[in-house]
């Protein structure tokens, strides 16, 4: 996929694996979420997948090392005549490769600890899509659209001009799409 | 880098009852706290535990985790384990884990006591 083509996020924020930047992380996409027009509730829900994705990728793709990279970029959803607009959000680790299809969310009829995550980050959101990420670790895009209000979301103009597809910076990806 | 100051405590209102309070949000960094705090607590065997949530603004699924696992030790020991002071967004996470009927879910601490 041509980079040229991929509008850079509109935010970008890189943390380590560290469990106590996890708070940062949220804040900031419920923050973000809140301005993009979704209501109090959707912006913590917002907020739990990323937090869900990055657990994930702390424990099972860092096997709970903190000092790996985590990369968190974001995109608004620009709102049309069709649709009330979203947020897009990509997360990249640099963490051991996995079958995206081995991605699936377990059942939740066998109540035991742990497991969740995939289950929340697909109750929540409206796509979930994990991929293989060259030249190593895996990206997860995410997207939630926001119900239809009566006015636009408030973020505005500048953003609607950016390319209508969203589309991950990373290049030359391999590996299944997951939904 | 100064250690943060204890984030859950525990006390026992009456005879035989022991109430564990968060003070913070509930993720990956503060569950095994959590953890350790209500493993302490049923190691003395408690005729009945309590979890105050009423300051917890946020918990993650390490956080569900550990009161799942809380909840399968309290039904092997018979000693019930009662969520007080759930917040609505905590509910809405336990709802979407499906969880919301698996536990005992009470509106206060006074609520738990009298169940």
């Amino acid at each position: 996929m041509n980079d040229q083509t991929n509008p850079k996020p509109h935010l970008r924020l890189e943390l380590i694996s560290d469990p106590t930047y996890l708070c940062g992380a949220r804040e900031l996409v419920a923050s973000v979420s809140r301005r993009l027009g979704f209501e109090d509730m959707d912006c913590s829900k917002i907020a739990l997948a990323v937090d869900e994705a990055l657990c994930n990728i702390i424990r099972h793709g860092y096997d709970r090392a903190m000092d790996k990279p985590i990369w968190i970029s974001v995109w608004p959803i620009p709102g049309d005549a069709h649709s009330a607009g979203g947020i897009r959000i990509l997360i990249e680790d640099e963490a051991s490769q996995v079958d995206p299809l081995k991605m699936k969310s377990r059942d939740l009829d066998d109540v035991r600890p742990g497991g969740l995550g995939v289950h929340i980050i697909r109750e929540v959101m409206d796509e979930a899509v994990y991929e293989q990420r060259a030249p190593k670790g895996m990206c997860l895009t995410m997207v939630k659209h926001a119900p239809r209000p009566d006015a636009p979301p408030s973020l505005k103009q500048s953003c609607s001009k950016q390319a209508r597809s969203c589309s991950p910076t990373v290049p030359d990806r391999t590996g299944g799409r997951v939904r | 880098m100064p250690e943060s100051d204890a984030i859950v405590e525990v006390h026992s209102p009456r005879t035989g009852v022991m109430v564990i309070t968060p003070r913070s949000d509930v993720d990956l960094s503060r569950s095994p706290e959590l953890r350790n705090a209500i493993r302490g607590a049923q190691d003395r065997n408690p005729e009945r535990l309590i979890v105050d949530l009423v300051d917890v603004g946020y918990m993650d699924s390490s956080g569900l985790a550990t009161l799942v696992e809380a909840m399968r030790t309290a039904k092997n020991t018979g000693a019930p384990l009662i969520l007080a002071g759930m917040h609505t967004k905590v509910r809405a996470i336990f709802e979407i884990a499906r969880l919301d009927q698996f536990f005992t879910i009470v509106d206060s601490v006074d609520d738990a006591l009298a169940v």
